[in-house]
């Protein structure tokens, strides 16, 4: 099987020389960069399978990145990997387009399992972010006509075993399920969160691109 | 006679520490707080300063000459810790204007009546305009004042930005009206003094000479104006930098040392480092509650206390939150013991999961360790049964405990919430 092609964009040194150690020869490491204009560049001319992107970069932040890369790139996935719990940093990163999103504690193998997850078309969710999504499409609004807005009863499961740090496969388990229907409710909460006009979201996104 | 010594004392305490020096309070004051400034500074009642004063004026006006020299000398005093931004305080302070401008009036209409009486014939019949050029200035001039005032109040408190508002609109009318006085008096001295023809191309001539001036002067005082802002803004900045710098070193530099010291004990280091990382993060990003009111920040705080005394690893992972009542502290309770199971046995990590609405509160506490038998407790697990079941059940709740050997327990906590006002 091909090794799967990643770039670490990062702008410290010391972590992305860590992730590269924690990859270690699972993966083929075809680029670093450090700031926003050198992982564009990075990115534009390695093309990799999968871009793993901090969230806070000199000169811009990892939502610069994806604006500049998302549309050019088509077959390049974006996993956020970040040190920040704050939530309109995870929605910004995930509307502008990143299939995931991991703290930069996540364990060397964990991460490996995410980038080839991510490269396989799948969205990644740590429990975090699984919280923000219940937490934003739960309560507050008025039912909402639009699908888009509201999770459905399965997803709403799925989203809460992960939040209780179940892994796919025992979500799957739990729910009698098959992994691959985990992954396809997992990419459908996606879908709600990178679409969704709930306030929420577009709150916590409008609130990162003004800062 | 409009006596509010409550803050005197106050300052009286506070100037003993620092070197003494006279200023003038923003309250308890008839005029511009001369005399009870004075008072307050040489520790004697504040209607014999004021005697004093009247006495002066019409001894020769002297008093006058003095008072207006330590209205513009005595610096304003700022109010402690922002005690005039309270609503009351600036009610108080608009009820006062009326009774300070009759004051003012008095001690001006005073002081004409005494030119006129002294006889001061070049005066002659120029006393009412004088009169109304004076009390306009005095308004001006305690306008200045009371800027000043509320420059502190903006800065010791924003709540009272309302307040503040219609105030700074009555201010502005004090000085239109004031203006407006001081040139009324002085052309109605100009009219009386040379006929009304003269007194037309005089003020043209006073107009042409205004508008000289203020060509000169108008990109000096910009300029002027410009670099207070900057430094204003510097000032905040470099005050910013000094608070972060100040925390980065009581905590982040601490704990670096210490990782140095333990260096050979990884166990301890990761400890110190996980320890660093919360206080850190609380720091950054504001927790939104208060650990003794909301439930959220409450179960935050202590997963926090849990990994530091077990040097364990618990994610916490929060959806909705409430005010903690009797039903939630049980939770809360009943959460902490089951989080120190986890660290305690759980193998140190573990994944805490909290859903709050309005009907119910649902706990997850799930490890990853070696997991057991949940029908065959061994002893250790005493604590699991008194401190979780126990107290979930007597308060109406329910547990769960899924355990399987190899893979790990997850604890389920679960319990109504009573509703509003029932129960």
């Amino acid at each position: 099987m091909q090794r799967l092609t990643v770039v670490l964009v990062d702008d410290h040194a010391m972590v992305r020389s860590g992730v590269r150690a924690e990859l270690g020869d699972a993966v083929e490491i075809v680029g670093e960069a450090g700031d926003v204009d050198e992982a564009v560049r990075v990115i534009l001319a390695t093309k990799p399978d999968v871009v793993l992107l901090d969230v806070h970069l000199p000169g811009g932040d990892g939502r610069s990145v994806l604006d500049a890369c998302v549309d050019q790139v088509p077959n390049t996935r974006f996993l956020a990997l970040s040190v920040s719990d704050a939530p309109e940093d995870v929605v910004a990163v995930v509307r502008g387009g990143a299939r995931g999103y991991v703290t930069k504690t996540i364990s060397g193998p964990e991460l490996l399992d995410s980038v080839r997850r991510i490269a396989d078309g799948d969205a990644v969710f740590s429990p975090r972010l699984a919280g923000f999504v219940l937490d934003a499409f739960t309560g507050g609004v008025a039912e909402s006509d639009d699908e888009l807005d509201r999770l459905t009863p399965r997803e709403r499961e799925v989203m809460r075993l992960i939040a209780r740090g179940y892994t796919y496969r025992e979500v799957a388990a739990e729910l009698v399920l098959s992994i691959k229907t985990v992954e396809t409710h997992v990419s459908a909460v996606l879908r709600k969160l990178q679409l969704s006009d709930r306030h929420e979201l577009t709150r916590w996104a409008s609130a990162r691109r003004i800062i | 006679m409009r006596e509010r010594r409550e803050s005197g004392d106050d300052r009286g305490v506070s100037i003993a520490t620092a070197p003494p020096r006279a200023t003038r309070p923003t309250r308890g004051r008839m005029v511009a707080g001369v005399a009870r400034g004075l008072a307050d500074h040489l520790h004697l009642p504040v209607w014999l300063v004021r005697v004093a004063f009247v006495v002066m004026a019409l001894a020769g006006g002297m008093g006058i000459v003095m008072y207006a020299a330590f209205w513009a000398v005595l610096p304003l005093a700022p109010d402690a810790a922002g005690d005039a931004t309270s609503e009351a305080d600036v009610a108080r302070a608009r009820s006062s204007d009326f009774t300070r401008l009759l004051a003012l009036a008095g001690v001006v209409i005073g002081v004409a009546l005494l030119l006129a009486a002294m006889g001061v014939s070049a005066i002659g019949g120029a006393v009412v305009p004088i009169v109304i050029a004076l009390v306009g200035a005095a308004l001006v001039w305690q306008q200045a004042d009371d800027d000043q005032r509320s420059t502190w109040s903006a800065t010791a408190a924003r709540a009272a930005r309302e307040t503040a508002g219609t105030t700074a609109q009555a201010g502005r009318w004090r000085i239109v009206v004031g203006i407006g006085l001081v040139v009324l008096g002085l052309i109605g001295l100009l009219v009386s003094r040379t006929g009304p023809a003269a007194a037309v191309q005089a003020l043209a001539t006073a107009l042409l000479l205004l508008a000289g001036i203020g060509l000169v002067v108008f990109p000096w005082a910009y300029r002027r104006w410009r670099e207070q802002q900057d430094q204003r803004r510097a000032l905040i900045r470099s005050e910013e930098r000094a608070e972060i710098a100040a925390h980065v070193h009581d905590s982040v530099l601490q704990t670096l040392t210490l990782i140095q010291r333990n260096a050979a004990d990884p166990r301890e280091v990761a400890r110190l480092a996980r320890t660093e990382e919360r206080a850190l993060r609380s720091w950054l990003y504001a927790p939104e509650g208060d650990p003794s009111r909301t439930f959220a920040a409450r179960l935050l705080r202590d997963a926090a206390e849990v990994e530091a005394a077990y040097s364990a690893t618990l994610d916490v992972v929060t959806v909705g939150d409430g005010t903690i009542d009797a039903t939630l502290g049980a939770l809360l309770a009943a959460t902490r013991e089951a989080m120190v199971n986890a660290a305690r046995h759980g193998g140190g990590i573990a994944s805490v999961y909290a859903e709050v609405d309005d009907t119910s509160a649902e706990v997850f506490v799930r490890d990853r360790g070696p997991g057991f038998d949940p029908t065959a407790v061994p002893a250790d697990r005493h604590g699991l049964r008194d401190s979780v079941i126990g107290r979930m059940e007597r308060n109406g709740g329910t547990v769960v405990v899924a355990s399987t050997v190899g893979s790990g327990t997850e604890i389920r906590l679960r319990i109504a919430r009573p509703m509003e006002g029932g129960a």
